[in-house]
């Protein structure tokens, strides 16, 4: 859901007449001055997730082996300021998609209380085509995300977290409860949580299927027992969130990493990856790769070594391949040219007319059908709209009815055009960034593909004659 | 009634017509209204059972006074699994009675997310993710093998029964594409011998061992580990000094 929060930092930058780095706000903290320009290779002593791939026990057990829950009352002690301050200093940018900074998200909950409660969601909806990196920290390393919002709660003062499962991880939630269980009753959370003094609560709330619970108000909707339909923001979360309270929505990653950011340091998390887009990341790498993977690797690597050293490369080598989908499928893709110099983080995708998302990265090599592949994701979104705001609804069952014809080229090259025109009509337009999220595969298509979109329409003219389109228009 | 008027004044037109707007008849996958059939209707009751009971109680316990409705969705669920995967109507008048709201209300939330199922469905619910990252990986042969395999038809009962086989959006479990969910499990990274013993053992009621099936245990690279060779390190490493007090 990058848009909507995508447009509030436009907003507020331009707001508080900002125009360098979003960190120049926080005045007076330590900043880490990045001097790498090589991004490469995560050593695994700067790991976070160490059991990623489930081969340690992931009960509390082996978690307080693995180094969590360790000084978890030190960092309560130390309160609000110097938590939120550790967040900023790392650069932390939330992981769910729209890359908000997260420690400027918390101080947004920095609020005197006007007797209403403050709640902190977790969402762990996952529904983004491409991404499965939070079903691995929830089944493998479920005591890192419980550690974690207990920390971002006391950041924030909230009482209690609910984290939204989404309802077909039934195992991962069923790992996540025991979890929680343990938790409980080792005294890590609920009353006097670690001995600190302050209480904490986390429950788990399955959903029922639905991608558009991902987007933060649309979820915080669910969780209340109505239907997913995203609410127009503002009132933000922040001042009018779940059951009517101040509330913070942070992904499952984003909040799994912040009791290692608070034990080592906001510098330390810093020193990975390019200013402003600091930190690791965990890669989910699908598609026609050789061993497609999740591996945790640092910011700013580049998008080719991150395939050949961790995914085998590319099927039939690097030059076999097509396109990318870096950041799962609501960003636009990005032809091989572009991928064999571009680096995974925020910044530099952006540059490249895409998006690092949630770094989900799916590979199309030259054997794809590529209209055929952006064709289906527009039929999922098409399927995931939730029907409230017309661009939405009927723009994106209109755009699904046009691209399923370019699949077989039974259109006029003016319709490109057409599309085009309607996917920019739908974006920035709706209630929520599903729009945008639809809106953006179909333009990374027609950017970069326009001559073979061209190519079906001609083939199919000179084996049908001209088109229906062509003939009316 | 209005969309069939629009076709039939379309077709005597021959051009897309735009001034006559109805909003498009299939929403949904499945009909948003409800029919009473025999099996489903009003006048069979429904009634939790005593343990269930007991979960209700704690589900509701995790809202906070006057927002009750928040455990709407999980009563929902486990309706349905109380009732065999599948959730009919008389359930739902029983979770509006429970969380003492209007029926619609119910109605809303059942109809909007796919996981509730309004019709009866088979023992087994196979649920193959086609969406673009599993569909690169080869899921068009996996669904085809699954429906030559149980004779289901995509959205519909087998002959004898025990499979419902529907094509689902993205299930979250994409590095290990191909993949079906039978009911609550996950059949990872699949061939189409894979699924065919998957289908057969189904059959048998036996259960098959879930998750991927290539060799790998979970989502790491296949053929050997390209990051976390090492021991994970302990507790305290890498302590800053802030806390080292």
């Amino acid at each position: 859901m990058a848009g909507a929060l995508t447009r509030v930092i436009q907003g507020s930058k331009t707001h508080l007449g900002v125009v360098g780095s979003l960190v120049n706000i926080n005045n007076g903290s330590v900043r880490f001055a990045q001097t790498k320009t090589q991004f490469g290779p995560l050593a695994d002593s700067d790991r976070i997730f160490t059991n990623l791939y489930g081969r340690h026990d992931w009960r509390l057990k082996g978690a307080l082996k693995r180094g969590d829950w360790y000084k978890t009352k030190e960092i309560l002690l130390k309160g609000t300021d110097w938590i939120v301050n550790e967040m900023k200093t790392s650069g932390l940018r939330g992981r769910g998609g729209a890359g908000f900074p997260t420690g400027m998200k918390w101080s947004f909950m920095n609020k005197p209380s006007d007797g209403r409660p403050k709640y902190l969601v977790v969402n762990a909806d996952e529904g983004e085509p491409g991404t499965c990196k939070d079903r691995e920290i929830m089944r493998h390393d479920p005591h890192k995300l419980i550690e974690g919002c207990l920390i971002a709660g006391r950041a924030m003062g909230a009482q209690a977290a609910y984290i939204y499962i989404r309802g077909e991880f039934y195992n991962e939630a069923s790992n996540l409860q025991v979890a929680i269980a343990e938790a409980y009753q080792a005294g890590l959370i609920g009353r006097n949580a670690c001995g600190s003094g302050y209480d904490f609560d986390v429950f788990v709330h399955r959903g029922a299927g639905a991608y558009i619970c991902g987007e933060e108000t649309a979820l915080i909707e669910s969780i209340e027992g109505k239907q997913g339909k995203p609410r127009l923001k503002p009132p933000f979360p922040a001042d009018v969130g779940l059951f009517g309270c101040p509330t913070t929505v942070n992904n499952v990653e984003t909040i799994a990493v912040a009791p290692s950011i608070c034990r080592r340091g906001g510098s330390w998390f810093a020193s990975f990856g390019r200013p402003r887009n600091s930190g690791t990341k965990l890669f989910n790498i699908s598609g026609h790769v050789n061993t497609p993977c999740t591996v945790e690797e640092e910011m700013s690597i580049p998008l080719k070594e991150l395939i050949e050293r961790h995914a085998g490369g590319v099927t039939g080598g690097w030059d076999n391949l097509l396109a990318i989908i870096p950041g799962g499928s609501s960003t636009p893709l990005i032809p091989k040219d572009v991928c064999t110099t571009v680096m995974m983080d925020f910044d530099a995708l952006v540059a490249a007319q895409t998006s690092l998302g949630t770094a989900a990265i799916i590979v199309m090599d030259r054997s794809t059908d590529i209209v055929k592949a952006i064709a289906r994701l527009i039929m999922f979104y098409k399927h995931e709209s939730c029907g409230q705001c017309t661009p939405c609804r009927e723009g994106v069952s209109w755009m699904n009815k046009i691209i399923y014809r370019f699949v077989d080229g039974n259109a006029s090259p003016k319709e490109i055009d057409m599309l085009w025109e309607i996917s920019k009509q739908i974006e920035g337009h709706t209630i929520c960034a599903l729009g945008d999220g639809a809106a953006w595969p179909v333009q990374g298509l027609i950017r970069h593909f326009r001559p073979e979109l061209e190519r079906r329409m001609a083939e199919y003219a000179a084996v049908h004659g001209p088109s229906q389109a062509e003939r009316l228009y | 009634m209005l969309s069939s008027l629009r076709t039939g004044v379309q077709g005597l037109w021959r051009m897309s017509s735009r001034t006559l707007h109805t909003t498009s008849s299939l929403q949904h996958d499945s009909l948003f209204v409800h029919r009473d059939t025999p099996e489903d209707n009003p006048n069979i009751p429904f009634e939790f059972s005593p343990e269930n009971n007991k979960r209700i109680e704690a589900l509701l316990a995790i809202y906070p006074e006057g927002h009750k409705r928040g455990a709407m969705i999980p009563l929902l669920d486990l309706a349905q699994r109380q009732n065999g995967g599948w959730l009919p109507i008389s359930a739902m008048h029983k979770v509006a009675e429970i969380l003492n709201l209007p029926r619609m209300r119910v109605y809303e939330v059942a109809t909007f997310y796919t996981m509730f199922i309004r019709r009866p469905i088979g023992k087994y619910h196979v649920q193959v993710c086609t969406t673009t990252p599993c569909w690169l990986r080869g899921s068009d042969k996996v669904l085809n093998a699954i429906k030559e395999a149980t004779g289901c038809e995509v959205g519909g009962n087998s002959p004898c029964g025990k499979f419902s086989l529907s094509e689902v959006e993205c299930l979250g479990a994409c590095v290990n594409a191909p993949m079906v969910q039978v009911n609550d499990d996950y059949y990872e990274d699949l061939s189409i011998e894979d699924t065919k013993e998957i289908i057969e053992k189904l059959k048998r009621d036996e259960k098959p061992k879930p998750g991927p099936r290539s060799g790998r245990f979970a989502s790491e690279p296949l053929g050997g580990l390209t990051s976390l060779t090492e021991e994970p390190t302990g507790p305290g490493f890498g302590l800053q000094d802030a806390l080292k007090a």
